[in-house]
């Protein structure tokens, strides 16, 4: 199972709490899963947050909180020092977005809001893009977890550059790396974990599916199949077929 | 005192951020607070004074992903 800046988790499923049905359907979305860590989120209090606070407690998993929404260095930064007074953990899954359409990380903005979170004695979750300098530095200023883009928040498109998700794991075999939206269908999650990844983060696929609770069970599967996949050493794929069964021995009946 | 809350302006007695959270019925609420854009950890609340035109945010869990 994955582990976390020193922290075990119970399972490589990373589940957002966002856009369920309603409480009771996040609440057995979770326990069908068996996630092992909750996301979630701080808004301007208007009545709700404390009813909230009380359900994620009784989920009884780690929580990641975020700081979505956020477009600068300040903003993201300001927000994490809330979050930690708020959730008690010194975990940020940190965001900072540089477009509104694609939710594109601001890649740029993001190392220096590490920097300051690290040094602040913050754990910090990136979410960032695939891209290998950025990663790089992420590393360099404190982050020992890398959480690259499958494909835009909320899209379903699954994981955009497979080779560029295979590149970062080949670059950095020793640092968790999880892959942090886009996923769309437990075959995206399975996929993730395939290429040797230590957990993936999903919300919408979960919580937007007709049945949340059977497809956040679905993607659990997808995840435990995936892990067993990467250590099970696939095949390589080739380009001209190889028969599987022997040519020896073959009868001459023409 | 008018002060813009949660981006609202309001016209509160206060002095103190947490004479102000306990006027709006948040004394013993789950929250975490900024003022005018900084962090303002929740020991601070108490000696904190507010003043016309202060930006108080007031943020509590919420779902997310």
């Amino acid at each position: 199972m994955p582990q976390f800046y020193g922290t075990h988790v119970d399972s490589p499923l990373m589940l957002g709490t966002a856009q369920y049905p309603s409480p009771t359907i996040m609440a057995d979305a979770f326990r069908a899963s068996g996630a092992g860590i909750a996301t979630v989120s701080l808004r301007r209090e208007g009545g709700a947050g404390q009813a909230f606070h009380d359900l994620i407690k009784e989920l009884g998993v780690p929580v990641l909180p975020n700081t979505a929404g956020c477009h600068s260095v300040r903003e993201a930064v300001t927000t994490a020092q809330m979050a930690r007074e708020l959730f008690e953990t010194p975990w940020i899954k940190l965001e900072v977005i540089r477009d509104d359409d694609t939710l594109c990380p601001d890649v740029i903005a993001l190392v220096e809001a590490a920097r300051i979170l690290t040094d602040d004695g913050f754990q910090v979750f990136p979410y960032c893009t695939e891209d290998l300098s950025v990663c790089g530095r992420l590393l360099d200023e404190g982050c020992e977890v890398l959480m690259p883009w499958g494909a835009p928040i909320g899209s379903g498109r699954g994981l955009n550059n497979p080779y560029g998700l295979r590149s970062l794991r080949a670059h950095f075999p020793d640092v968790p790396l999880v892959v942090d939206a886009g996923i769309g269908l437990p075959s995206h999650a399975a996929q993730a974990m395939e290429l040797g990844y230590d957990a993936v983060l999903l919300n919408t696929a979960v919580a937007k599916a007709g049945d949340p609770v059977a497809m956040a069970r679905a993607m659990a599967l997808a995840i435990d199949a995936g892990k067993l996949a990467h250590a099970a050493n696939p095949i390589e794929a080739r380009d001209m077929a190889a028969p599987s069964t022997p040519v020896f021995g073959m009868a001459v009946l023409g | 005192m008018k002060i813009t809350l949660n981006g609202e302006p309001r016209d509160l007695d206060g002095p103190t951020v947490q004479d102000l959270l306990a006027e709006i019925g948040l004394g013993a609420a789950k929250v975490a607070t900024a003022l005018n854009g900084t962090f303002l950890p929740a020991g601070r609340r108490g000696s904190t004074t507010l003043k016309d035109g202060d930006a108080l945010e007031v943020v509590a869990p919420m779902q997310g992903g």
